[in-house]
C-alpha cells in the first residue's frame, strides 16, 4: 500500500470528508475504559492508587456518556466508521438516542459500584483485578450499546462476558467457583447460538452492518421466508439466554448471589439489560416481520418469565437469590414491551430497562449494606435493621416500592405504558401478568421489610425487642461509617425518586428512542448519508 | 464440495449437543469446543466455498480480476476462533478448579450455590 | 521433563522462539504472520522455558507480570487508534511514517504499533495461563 506508484481513488470504500472532534465521541466510552482498565491492570499491585485510577476513569465514562447523548439529542443520529472504511465493509459505530441513553445510566452505574467497591473490596480482591474488569467489563458493555454492527456486536458480548468471569471469580470462593462453572457454560453456549445467527444472516444478505440488513430485510419479498425464521428464532433464544427469560433463566440465580454483593450489583444492573436491548435491537431494527409472527412466542417467555420471577422470588429466604429472580421478573417485563410491539411498547419496555438498571443495583448495594449491619443475608437472621437505621430502612422502602412498580417511583411509569398497550393490544394475559407479578413483587419486597427492618431482632428474639442483638462486626461498622457506602446508595436512590416523580424527560427520551427504532430513517441516513 | 462441509457441520453439531447433554462437566466443555467449531465451519460456509484462489488484488486495479475466494468469513472466523479459544482456556481452567475445590466434575452434585436442603422463607414471626 | 539435554537446549530455543515471533511480528502487515501468531509463538517459547527451568525462572526473567504486559500491549492498541484524531479522521484510521534509512525505505505505521499491542496482549494472556497452568503441575 504505502507508495505504490499507482494513484488508487479510495473515496468510494473510504470516508474523505474530515471528522468532526465531537464524533469521537462516539468512540470515547469504550476507549476511556480500555485505557483505564489497562492502566489499572498495571497498577494491579498498588492497591491505593488503583481504586483512585478506576473510579476517575468511570467518572470520565459518565461525562463522555453524557456529552455523547447531548450530542446525539441536538445532532441526530451519529455514525463513525472505524479506521474510515465506508460500510457495509467497515465496521460502523452508529449511536442513536437508545443507545446513548443506556450507555449514560449503565456508566451511571458503574460508577457507583466502583465508589461502593472502594469500601467492600479488600486488597485482595483489588489485587485480583476488580477495577480492571470493571472498567473492561464496561468497555463491553458501552461497545453494545453503541455498534452499528451485528458481528461486532458479538465480539462485545465477549468481552463483556470474559470480563464478567473474571468478576464473577474474584476471590476464589468455593461458592462462587460453583456458581460461576454454571453461568459460564451456558453463556458461552448463548454466545455460540449468536454466532450461529450471526453466520446465517451473513450467508442470506452478505453483509453484517445493521442499518444494510435492516435495508435489505425490508426489501425482501417474502420477509417471512423459512431461513430468516430459522434466523429469527436462534437470536431470539440466544438473546433470551442473555436476558434470563423463562425457559432459560436458570444460570441466573444460580450464580448472582455467589460473588461480592457490588459484583452481583453490576451484574444484576447491566448484563441481562444487554440481552434486552440487543433483543430491542434486532428484532425492532433489522428483523421487525419476525417480530411480528414470534410475538406470540415472545408473549408466552414474557408471561412465563414474569411469574417465574415473582413465585421464585417469594420462595426464597436468601435476600441476594431472591433479588436475582427479581431481576428475572422485571425481564418478563420488558419483553411483554417487545411482543406488543407498538412505539408506546417498545418506548415503556426502553424506560423499564433504565429502571431496572438503576433500581437493581440499588437493591442489591442495599443488601450489602443489610449484610454489614445485620450480618447475614438470611431473613431468618435478620432483624431490627429499622432500629439501627431508619434512614436506611426509608431507602430501601422506596427501592422496594420502585421494583413493585408502585407510585411515586421510577417502577410506575414504565409499567403503565406496558400495561396500557398490552391491553389496547387486546394481550389481556399478558397485561395481567405484569399486574399480577407486580403484587407478588411487592409481597416478596414486603416480607423483606417485615422481617428484616420492622420486627425487633433475628429469628428468636422476643418481638418488640429495644435493644438491636445483632452486632456487625469492626470490619462492617468501619466500611458503614465511610461515605463510598452512602454515596452510590444515595444518588441511586435519587435517580430513582427523581424518575419517579419527574418522568417527562424519561418519557421523552423513551418515546424517541423507540421510534427512532421503528421509523429507522434516520438510522439509515446515519449510516449511508456519508456515502452522499 | 458445500454439501460435504455442510454434512460435515451437521455431523459436528450432533456431537457437540450430544456432549453437553452429558453431566459431567470435560464432557461438556468438549462439546462446547466442538460447538464453537460447527459454527466456525457454518460462517465460512456462508461465506462461499471457493478453492485456491487467494483474495489478492493486482497492484495496478481496484478489485480482483478473478473470482477469488471471500476473505471477510476468514477474518469473522479468526475472530471466532480467537475468542472461542481463550474462552475454553478459561473454562478448562474454571473446571480444573472446580474439580479440585469441590471434589466432583458432574454439575449434579455442584450443590454449593443451590443447596438441596433449602428451606422456605419464615411464615411469620 | 527435566533432562539435562532439554535443560541445556532450552534456553537457546527459547532465545531463538522469541527471535522469530519478532519476525513473524514484523512481516505480518502484507505478508502471513501478524501480532496474534507472533504473540502465540512467543507465548509458547515461554511456556517451554518454564517447563525446562522452572516457572519462578520463567518470572524472573519476564521481570513484569505478564498480566502487565498484558495490559500494557491494550494500552499501546488503544493509543494507536487514537493518533487519526488530530487529522480529524475516524478511529483506527491509518497513519504513516515513510523515510529512507541508509537508502532502505522505512515504513512505519499505527498498525504496526496496533500490531505490537497485540503481540502483548497476547504473550501476556497466554502466557500467564500457561505459566499458571505449569506451576499448579508442580505442587
Amino acid at each position: 500500500m504505502a507508495g505504490s506508484s499507482v494513484s488508487v481513488d479510495l473515496s468510494q470504500a473510504m470516508a474523505t470528508a474530515p471528522v468532526a472532534a465531537g464524533d469521537w465521541l462516539v468512540v470515547a466510552p469504550s476507549l476511556i475504559t480500555i485505557l483505564g482498565g489497562s492502566l489499572c491492570l498495571m497498577l494491579r499491585k498498588n492497591t491505593d492508587l488503583q481504586p483512585k485510577v478506576g473510579i476517575g476513569f468511570l467518572g470520565l465514562l459518565v461525562l463522555a456518556n453524557l456529552a455523547l447523548l447531548i450530542r446525539v439529542l441536538d445532532h441526530g443520529v451519529i455514525t463513525m466508521v472505524m479506521g474510515s472504511w465506508l460500510p457495509p465493509f467497515g465496521i460502523a459505530f452508529t449511536v442513536d438516542t437508545l443507545g446513548a441513553m443506556l450507555s449514560l445510566i449503565g456508566s451511571v452505574v458503574a460508577f457507583c459500584a466502583g465508589v461502593f467497591g472502594a469500601a467492600t473490596i479488600d486488597n485482595t480482591g483489588r489485587r485480583y483485578g476488580f477495577y480492571p474488569f470493571l472498567l473492561l467489563l464496561m468497555t463491553g458493555v458501552c461497545g453494545a450499546f453503541l455498534t452499528g454492527d451485528i458481528f461486532n456486536l458479538y465480539v462485545w458480548f465477549e468481552v463483556l462476558l470474559i470480563s464478567s468471569y473474571g468478576l464473577l471469580v474474584l476471590g476464589n470462593d468455593r461458592i462462587q467457583l460453583d456458581g460461576a462453572v454454571k453461568y459460564g457454560v451456558l453463556n458461552l453456549v448463548g454466545t455460540n447460538l449468536f454466532l450461529i445467527g450471526t453466520g446465517m444472516l451473513y450467508g442470506i444478505f452478505g453483509t453484517l452492518n445493521m442499518a444494510d440488513l435492516a435495508q435489505k430485510v425490508a426489501a425482501l419479498e417474502d420477509p417471512a421466508s423459512g431461513t430468516l425464521a430459522t434466523v429469527a428464532a436462534l437470536y431470539f433464544l440466544a438473546f433470551a439466554m442473555k436476558a434470563a427469560a423463562f425457559p432459560v433463566n436458570f444460570w441466573l440465580p444460580a450464580s448472582y448471589h455467589t460473588p461480592n454483593v457490588v459484583v452481583s450489583a453490576v451484574f444484576a444492573g447491566l448484563l441481562t439489560k444487554v440481552g434486552v436491548y440487543a433483543l430491542i435491537r434486532v428484532f425492532v431494527l433489522i428483523l421487525p416481520a419476525s417480530r411480528g409472527y414470534l410475538s406470540d412466542v415472545i408473549s408466552l417467555v414474557a408471561i412465563g418469565t414474569l411469574l417465574t420471577g415473582a413465585l421464585g422470588a417469594l420462595a426464597q429466604s436468601e435476600v441476594r437469590r431472591l433479588l436475582g429472580y427479581l431481576v428475572i421478573a422485571g425481564i418478563g417485563s420488558m419483553l411483554a414491551g417487545l411482543a406488543v410491539g407498538s412505539t408506546l411498547a417498545i418506548s415503556g419496555a426502553i424506560f423499564y430497562a433504565v429502571h431496572s438498571i438503576i433500581v437493581m443495583t440499588a437493591l442489591y448495594m442495599a443488601a450489602g449494606v443489610m449484610e454489614m449491619m445485620g450480618g447475614s443475608y438470611d431473613l431468618r437472621k435478620l432483624g431490627g435493621l429499622y432500629q439501627k437505621s431508619a434512614a436506611f430502612a426509608a431507602v430501601f422502602l422506596a427501592l422496594a416500592f420502585a421494583v413493585s412498580g408502585l407510585p411515586p417511583f421510577s417502577g410506575f411509569w414504565p409499567k403503565v405504558m406496558l400495561v396500557d398497550a398490552a391491553f389496547s393490544d387486546g394481550r389481556v394475559w399478558l397485561g395481567t401478568a405484569i399486574l399480577v407479578s407486580g403484587f407478588l413483587t411487592t409481597l416478596a419486597m414486603g416480607r423483606i421489610w417485615i422481617f428484616a427492618f420492622w420486627r425487633g431482632g433475628p429469628e428468636g428474639t422476643p418481638d418488640g425487642q429495644t435493644a438491636p442483638v445483632t452486632a456487625g462486626t469492626a470490619v462492617s461498622e468501619a466500611q458503614l461509617s465511610g461515605g463510598a457506602v452512602w454515596l452510590p446508595l444515595g444518588i441511586l436512590t435519587a435517580l430513582v425518586i427523581y424518575f419517579g416523580l419527574q418522568p417527562e424527560w424519561m418519557l421523552e427520551l423513551s418515546t424517541q428512542g423507540a421510534s427512532g427504532l421503528v421509523e429507522p430513517l434516520g438510522y439509515l441516513r446515519s449510516v449511508f448519508g456519508v456515502q452522499g | 464440495m458445500e454439501t460435504g462441509v455442510v454434512i460435515l457441520i451437521g455431523l459436528f453439531f450432533t456431537v457437540a449437543v450430544y456432549l453437553m447433554l452429558s453431566q459431567q462437566l470435560v464432557r461438556m466443555l468438549l462439546g462446547i469446543a466442538i460447538l464453537g467449531n460447527a459454527v466456525n465451519m457454518l460462517i465460512f460456509t456462508n461465506g462461499r466455498l471457493i478453492r485456491e484462489v487467494p483474495p489478492l488484488i493486482p497492484e495496478n486495479l481496484y478489485s480482483p480480476d478473478v473470482v477469488t475466494a471471500n476473505p471477510l468469513p476468514q477474518a469473522l472466523v479468526l475472530t471466532a476462533i480467537v475468542i472461542s479459544f481463550s474462552f475454553f482456556a478459561f473454562l478448562l481452567v474454571l473446571a480444573f478448579r472446580a474439580y479440585q475445590e469441590l471434589g466432583t466434575d458432574g454439575v449434579n452434585e455442584m450443590r454449593l450455590a443451590e443447596p438441596e436442603d433449602d428451606q422456605t422463607p419464615p411464615q411469620g414471626y | 521433563m527435566r533432562t539435562i539435554i532439554f535443560r541445556t537446549i532450552a534456553p537457546f530455543l527459547t532465545a531463538l522462539m522469541v527471535l522469530f515471533s519478532v519476525f513473524v511480528l514484523l512481516r505480518g502487515h502484507n505478508e502471513p504472520g501478524g501480532g496474534f501468531i507472533g504473540g502465540l509463538i512467543a507465548a509458547s517459547a515461554l511456556a517451554i522455558f518454564g517447563i525446562a527451568c522452572g516457572v519462578a525462572s520463567v518470572r524472573r526473567a519476564l521481570y513484569f507480570h505478564p498480566m502487565s504486559v498484558s495490559a500494557f500491549g491494550l494500552f499501546l492498541g488503544a493509543l494507536a487508534g487514537m493518533l487519526s484524531f488530530f487529522k480529524a479522521q475516524a478511529f483506527m484510521t491509518s497513519q504513516w511514517l515513510i523515510f529512507d534509512l541508509f537508502g532502505v525505505e522505512i515504513a512505519l505505521s499505527t498498525p504496526l504499533v496496533f500490531d505490537i499491542g497485540v503481540y502483548l496482549v497476547v504473550v501476556g494472556a497466554i502466557g500467564s495461563i500457561a505459566l499458571a497452568l505449569e506451576e499448579r503441575e508442580i505442587d
